[in-house]
């Protein structure tokens, strides 16, 4: 398993792998908001934790579709689903998810914060949406996963995924850019929230893996 | 003593029956090498022997594979049309993740890739192989690791003949180790002694 990680965060990082596209996007959709929305200070720290985490979860989909669509262009996803009788398939899968989220996504967090500049947030808001980012952003990657794995044999099967994937993803937006509100406007509880998200985070672990196992050992043709 | 027993076995594609009322039975040392025209259903037979297609009738399985092998999926090396190698990684990174991954390690990779005449081209990235190299490093993956099946589909498409032949020696030296091989090809192996199946169109 520890090969399979290694093997893909490699893939994430040479040429044509794509770690780094989600962070350009990322970059390009938090730059264009203070264009878009105009020079107002106090709106745009209002909105801030908001655009960060919404443009956080467009970037993740953005790569979800190569998931498993590159193994099984070259043959690979085969053997690893003949792998499953030896290691569980959704072992596998949860452990494609965490090298992908690795890869593509822990950029996104690291990146967030320098962002977040741009949105005139405070400190504190800066440090809980990077932090409520960490911990819930995996739940995008596992949820993304399942639905990759039904797309896998189309062959622009992107979007499909986004849309598929989307409304799942919706729970963890909420609990998610709440717990980034809850840290800096005071009524409004920051533990809550986070300790929701993170328990879709774990929730999400074991489902999102087990149900791309089924869709992929049904999927091979 | 292991055996691959497949018992009036049935595949079908896309709700199409494909071939129907297969049968036979590999003790170890035992080589089937399955021909007919294109369309027969080679690749689907290897496919549903495999586990990567439903059954669609009957059965396969492994009689005496003990606790490492209980399954054909987990006592066999699929070789398909595909070579399952990134090009993106060298060819010594790719056969060492299938080594690490497949488990019970036999050959190391710079073995392996002697025994397939590419002894020092292992830093190489795979993309930058010829088809005949890549086909080649993708038969140095059946020897990193051990399965006692093999299910070879068109095994030595773009081989020159020197590399068929010696991967003709690498099926017999499988076999005298108690290996069994089932291959789909329209090209001789080169296997004395090995049982034929005849496909046909519409069966």
């Amino acid at each position: 398993m520890w090969a399979l990680f290694l093997r893909d965060i490699r893939l994430s990082i040479r040429a044509g792998g794509g770690a780094l596209v989600g962070v350009i996007f990322f970059l390009a959709v938090i730059v264009t908001i203070p264009f878009g929305v105009g020079p107002d200070l106090n709106l745009l720290s209002r909105i801030g934790p908001a655009i960060l985490w919404i443009a956080a979860l467009l970037a993740c989909l953005l790569g979800l579709d190569r998931l498993f669509q590159a193994d099984r262009e070259d043959g690979s996803l085969d053997l690893l689903v003949l792998n499953g009788d030896r290691h569980m398939l959704a072992l596998t899968v949860l452990t494609k998810c965490l090298a992908h989220w690795a890869g593509s996504v822990l950029p996104l967090v690291i990146a967030a914060p320098l962002l977040g500049l741009f949105m005139n947030m405070e400190p504190l808001g800066i440090g809980a949406t990077a932090l409520t980012l960490l911990i819930g952003t995996p739940a995008i990657t596992f949820i993304g996963a399942a639905g990759a794995a039904v797309a896998v044999a189309l062959p622009r099967g992107g979007l499909l995924i986004s849309v598929l994937v989307l409304p799942l993803t919706i729970p963890v937006l909420i609990f998610g850019v709440s717990a980034s509100y809850g840290a800096v406007a005071d009524p409004a509880p920051f533990l809550q929230p986070f300790l929701i998200l993170a328990a879709l985070t774990l929730f999400l672990a074991v489902v999102g893996p087990l149900a791309a196992a089924l869709a992929l050992r049904h999927g091979t043709d | 003593m292991m055996r691959l027993i497949a018992e009036n076995l049935g595949g079908e594609r896309g709700g199409e029956a494909v071939f129907s009322g297969i049968g036979f039975a590999l003790d170890q040392g035992e080589a089937l090498i399955v021909t007919g025209p294109n369309g027969s259903g080679k690749s689907t037979l290897l496919r549903v022997v495999a586990g990567l297609l439903p059954v669609a009738a009957g059965k396969v399985l492994v009689e005496g594979g003990g606790e490492a092998f209980p399954t054909v999926a987990s006592a066999s090396h699929y070789l398909g049309h595909l070579n399952a190698m990134k090009t993106a990684l060298s060819v010594e990174e790719n056969l060492g993740f299938w080594r690490a991954l497949q488990g019970e390690p036999a050959l190391s990779v710079e073995d392996a890739l002697e025994t397939v005449a590419l002894g020092g081209l292992g830093h190489l990235p795979f993309g930058y192989l010829s088809t005949g190299q890549r086909r080649r490093v993708s038969i140095a993956k059946l020897l990193v690791s051990h399965r006692p099946v093999w299910l070879l589909d068109e095994p030595t498409a773009g081989l020159d003949k020197a590399s068929e032949e010696r991967f003709a020696g690498l099926m017999r030296g499988h076999l005298e180790g108690g290996g069994i091989v089932v291959a789909a090809t329209h090209l001789p192996l080169g296997l004395e002694g090995a049982r034929e199946l005849q496909m046909k169109v519409g069966h």
